[in-house]
């Protein structure tokens, strides 16, 4: 465990890999939600909180229940029910704790729990940070670190795109490509430019 | 007889998926890079799909309606550690070009969807027929989509060169490649439904 690793996955899953932009992962709240820059934001912060918390889940599930007792082929079905769960306990806690954040975060919360975004996450801690079936040293903490990355990978594609589609209301539009369409090739430019950050490999 | 056939062509066309519901875009576009990938990947979400259809149908009378949501979540996941599981016994160079979009399938919204809409109200022979053209519906999508990919992004179709002294543009193989194509495709597709209407 060491700074420089975790600078790496820093850049690696911010800009080189970002979630949306070059893994394709939660798209589909990507181009409907981000037509305001505020509900863009709001689900944003869910979505990096969710992702961050389950991360941690995950890989204490993966390491000590699901390793132990031989049950690794189980991952895909534990884990989609250990998110399901959690958004769940998530926004009961919220709703009682702070109902102005509850407000804020609103139905997105519930629309996380099949966001690919998450699972994705979790899946990739596993098969990055598990060698044969063993955590490589720190494990744990790159994967929480992995996972609240992605989130702000996430939040920066949203918030890029949110904005260029705010002044995208003023301009004039083919008809035949008014809403999805437009989206995707804005998203496809806003990826083109993304691929600059190849450079930083190291 | 008649309603039974048009519950197996209506996902093909008129309700494509991917290009009429816009649903389950994130394993289409990140795995259409070739055409053995798109067909992998449309097969794997087929059956994914005609098996969580049919149980669906099968047990949906003994469902609580409350939670509904999170047994289609476990019943859609068996499937797909099947299909994770065989994938990785009979074809591991496949499972290792779709990678972690094979277990994503559980999250792909046209599994649920089918589940959610069709196949918790109707009976088994409509919901396998829905399941199944659904599923050739997105296979045919995938394979529309990496085929233009795989062209224009390496020149070759299938791993065959098409035209000798074509320099194709990398890009398509690229992400960036597959926004752009799926954002053209949508838009093409609008522009014959408005020329209908």
């Amino acid at each position: 465990m060491n700074l420089q690793e975790f600078l790496s996955i820093f850049i690696s899953s911010v800009f080189i890999y970002n979630v949306i932009l070059s893994r394709f992962l939660g798209l589909c709240p990507f181009v409907a939600i981000s037509k305001e820059t505020k509900p863009a934001l709001a689900m944003s912060a869910a979505v990096t909180f969710v992702i961050t918390a389950s991360s941690a889940v995950t890989w204490l599930i993966y390491r000590f229940l699901l390793l132990p007792f031989n049950l690794a082929y189980l991952r895909t079905l534990s884990f989609v029910l250990v998110i399901a769960a959690l958004v769940q306990l998530i926004e009961m806690v919220i709703r009682k704790t702070s109902p102005v954040l509850y407000r804020a975060f609103g139905i997105y919360l519930t629309l996380i729990t099949t966001n690919c975004a998450v699972l994705g996450a979790a899946v990739l801690n596993i098969d990055m940070f598990f060698v044969k079936g063993r955590p490589v040293a720190g494990s744990f903490y790159y994967s929480i670190f992995q996972g609240f990355c992605m989130g702000l990978g996430y939040t920066l594609a949203m918030l890029i795109m949110s904005g260029i589609r705010e002044r995208l209301e003023l301009s004039r539009v083919p008809k035949a490509l008014h809403n999805f369409p437009i989206a995707f090739i804005i998203a496809s430019v806003l990826s083109l430019s993304f691929m600059g950050f190849n450079g930083f490999k190291f | 007889m008649k309603s039974l056939v048009h519950e197996f062509t209506k996902g093909i066309i008129r309700e494509n998926p991917t290009f009429v519901l816009v649903l389950g875009l994130c394993p289409t576009l990140a795995v259409s890079v070739s055409v053995v990938n798109g067909i992998g990947m449309g097969i794997a979400a087929t059956f994914v799909l005609l098996g969580s259809s049919m149980i669906v149908s099968l047990v949906k009378n003994f469902i609580p309606n409350k939670i509904r949501i999170p047994c289609f979540i476990v019943i859609i996941a068996t499937f797909v550690t099947i299909t994770e599981l065989c994938m990785k016994a009979y074809s591991p160079v496949l499972d290792r070009a779709l990678g972690i979009y094979v277990p994503l399938i559980v999250v792909n919204c046209i599994v649920l969807g089918r589940a959610e809409a069709f196949a918790c109200k109707n009976n088994l022979a409509k919901s396998f027929l829905d399941g199944l053209g659904m599923g050739v519906g997105f296979t045919l999508a995938l394979v529309l989509i990496s085929a233009i990919r795989e062209f224009l992004g390496s020149g070759q179709i299938l791993g065959h060169t098409l035209i000798k002294g074509f320099e194709p543009p990398f890009i398509f193989g690229m992400p960036s490649g597959a926004l752009l194509v799926i954002g053209l495709l949508l838009g093409f597709f609008n522009l014959i439904k408005n020329k209908k209407t």
